[in-house]
């Protein structure tokens, strides 16, 4: 993992320092709201409904199990006893008190973490496919790659006051779980046809209020030429961008407006001029630090391990719920005789994404013992194990179990994402989590959800869309309609590298009608699919959404008939 | 037909705990609903919450809620005060 150099430490510690004298002069009303506000965002201090929220970042979803149980100790010390992992690779404490947040910004900074630029107008948590430096299918780690990026942008002057936040992910595998299409800018590690590593640069992509799937830019560009071409990028959208209206003001909006080749035309006249500069372009980074981050990244030395564990598949046909998590909640690691540990925090009945304190400990401990001391955060707001022998599964799906953990639902329909929505959220508009509860409990029969399969259910509280609504097989937008909760549903959505935007349905729905929906929504897909290898996805696409739109609105149909 | 007046209490965040608090009729800040101070007209409502935005050392973000008086008690109206009122509906504080 990247361990952080004097000048990253020292700038930690710097914006520690001012902040707790910028909350002191709060506190003492030197400051006003007004000018405490913009101080306490760019350190990722937001005021909620109930109370403060402190968003942390987990820079490409990579944690230690050190920096985990520090977490442990915030969420217990200083909040209520847990805290909620986000979309986009984060960590919220919903209830830390002002004049604590210093204290918890050292603690942080202690475990080289911190909560810079997890908001405000600026380049954002560069988020990562959380199977990062495990995956099979992998073509390279993308976390050196976002590791640079994150140094580039830290603090970058120019950058501070963009029109609007600025989001960035990287891919380094084909199979797309960082939703690249839905960000500003997206980044899939290629290769050219000589072999020569680079990237497919995608730029603006984007749910929120207008969303847009992301367009290629370039093709391929070799890999160290990344710096400079971002630069232009930025440069050109913090030119063009619109500042007159915050609702148009991403640089999605600047694409569609302007026209990709416009932009294009515009971002590559731009990195010209800066690769012609005398001395090199200036964001370009030293190789020797290049070659430190790798290092940090190299590929763990896991030892050899034969590719079938006997031991494992005697327990399996002994033990069917051990067998059910291991199929649903493990993935395929690139080395024989490891799997990829995916640790869904969507218990049936719990907050998609929170995780107790004693939680956390739990898998800190596991990370330590099983997992080369590694955890992942993925934007489904699970933890991810990323390198566990097989035959260690056993144990780690018992001390999971144990710590109410071990829910056999990675990737079914009770692996919800929902935002916070109104239950803490300050701009939502209805809330999420109940509705995610209560679709969890309607599905939490394993049987059931297991002969549904593949399911994406995923709940935004607002338009803001931080619950990425658009993108879910099924989507559910909350909204207020004449001061009551009314839910939209969309179908169709994808957040893999074939993104596709949701269709509307239909009128919205009472918070009650949802659940009853989404049973009759499923028993019609279980009619109409071809086979028990057709998913949801599949059968919409060949049947349209006719038949399904019917099921949601059965009743009503029922009626006009 | 003008829409009546609907009666108001003046809401804002505690400046160091950030939680919920509404403004009382002694001009301090409570934090039960049914102990705020109830407004009845645009002048009033607005004469307090301005003088409540006032105390910058003490609150964040006030502004006015709309109620409706239930057997003499206040009620919130729109469901985002009703959230502010019963707080977030998961992980309870259970301490004391
Ligand atoms: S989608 Fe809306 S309600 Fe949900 S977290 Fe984002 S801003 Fe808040």
């Amino acid at each position: 993992m990247y361990r952080y150099d004097e000048f990253d430490d020292a700038f930690v510690r710097t914006r520690v320092a001012q902040f707790r004298g910028q909350v002191e002069r709060r506190l003492s009303g030197a400051l006003t709201e007004d000018e405490f506000k913009p101080l306490r965002l760019q350190n990722g201090l937001y005021l909620q409904l109930h109370a403060y929220m402190l968003r942390v970042a987990i820079p490409y979803g990579t944690l230690s199990s050190t920096q985990m149980q520090q977490l442990a100790m915030i969420a217990e010390r200083w909040d209520r006893g847990f805290g909620h992992f986000t979309t986009r690779q984060n960590i919220q404490f919903n209830w830390p008190k002002l004049q604590d947040v210093p204290e918890i910004l050292e603690a942080l900074a202690d475990v080289q973490m911190h909560a810079i630029q997890t908001s405000g107008n600026c380049i954002r948590n560069v988020t990562a496919d959380h199977f990062a430096g495990a995956a099979a299918d992998e073509i390279e780690d993308p976390r050196p790659t976002a590791e640079l990026i994150r140094q580039w942008s830290s603090d970058h002057p120019e950058f501070a006051f963009l029109p609007r936040k600025f989001k960035i992910a990287v891919t380094g595998s084909p199979n797309d779980r960082a939703v690249t299409k839905a960000h500003d800018i997206g980044l899939r590690m290629v290769r050219d046809a000589n072999g020569a590593p680079g990237y497919e640069v995608i730029v603006g992509g984007g749910l929120g209020r207008t969303p847009m799937i992301g367009k290629v830019i370039r093709g391929f560009l070799p890999k160290s030429d990344l710096l400079p071409y971002l630069e232009a990028i930025v440069r050109v959208y913090n030119l063009y961008g619109r500042r007159d209206n915050k609702y148009k003001a991403r640089i999605k909006i600047l694409v569609h407006e302007e026209g990709l080749e416009k932009i294009r035309a515009q971002v590559e006249a731009e990195f010209e001029q800066q690769m012609a500069l005398s001395g090199g372009p200036l964001v370009a980074p030293d190789p020797a630090q290049v070659a430190r981050i790798e290092a940090y990244f190299a590929a763990p030395e896991l030892p050899e391990r034969p590719a079938h564990s006997q031991n494992l598949s005697e327990l399996l046909s002994l033990r069917p719920n051990l067998a059910a998590w291991v199929q649903t909640n493990t993935s395929d690691h690139r080395q024989p005789g490891y799997r990829i540990v995916t640790v869904t925090l969507k218990s049936i009945g719990e907050v998609p994404g929170d995780a107790s304190a004693s939680q956390m400990r739990v898998l800190a401990d596991l990370a330590a013992r099983y997992s080369l001391d590694e955890l992942r955060i993925s934007h489904e707001q699970n933890v991810i194990l990323p390198h566990v022998a097989q035959d260690d599964l056993p144990a780690v799906f018992d001390t999971l179990r144990a710590a109410g953990l071990a829910e056999a639902n990675a990737g079914l329909i009770s692996d919800i994402i929902a935002c916070p929505g109104m239950d803490y959220c300050a701009l939502a508009t209805a809330r999420s989590i109940p509705i995610a509860q209560d679709i969890a409990k309607r599905f939490a029969e394993p049987a059931r959800a297991r002969e549904i399969g593949k399911m994406q259910v995923k709940i935004s509280g607002c338009i803001n869309a931080c619950g990425h609504h658009h993108v879910g097989h099924v989507g559910i937008l909350g909204l207020d309609k004449a001061g009551k909760e009314n839910y939209q549903i969309t179908l169709g959505g994808d957040a893999t590298e074939t993104l596709a935007v949701g269709e509307r349905a239909g009128r919205g729905l009472d918070a009650e009608e949802v659940g009853p929906a989404m049973e009759r929504l499923m028993d019609a897909y279980l009619r109409l699919r071809l086979s028990a290898d057709e998913t949801f996805l599949q059968a919409y696409r060949r049947l349209g959404a006719a038949p399904f739109k019917g099921a949601i609105y059965e009743e009503e149909n029922a009626d006009a008939a | 037909m003008a829409k009546p007046y609907l009666p108001k209490v003046v809401t804002a965040n505690d400046l160091l705990r950030g939680d919920v608090i509404w403004l009382d009729a002694q001009g301090g800040w409570v934090r039960s609903l049914a102990e705020a101070a109830v407004f009845d007209t645009p002048q009033t409502a607005e004469a307090a919450l301005k003088s409540a935005a006032a105390q910058v050392d003490k609150v964040v973000g006030a502004y006015l809620a709309d109620i409706r008086l239930v057997g003499g008690e206040p009620e919130p109206v729109h469901f985002r005060e009703e959230m502010r009122v019963r707080g977030a509906f998961a992980n309870l504080d259970l301490t004391p």
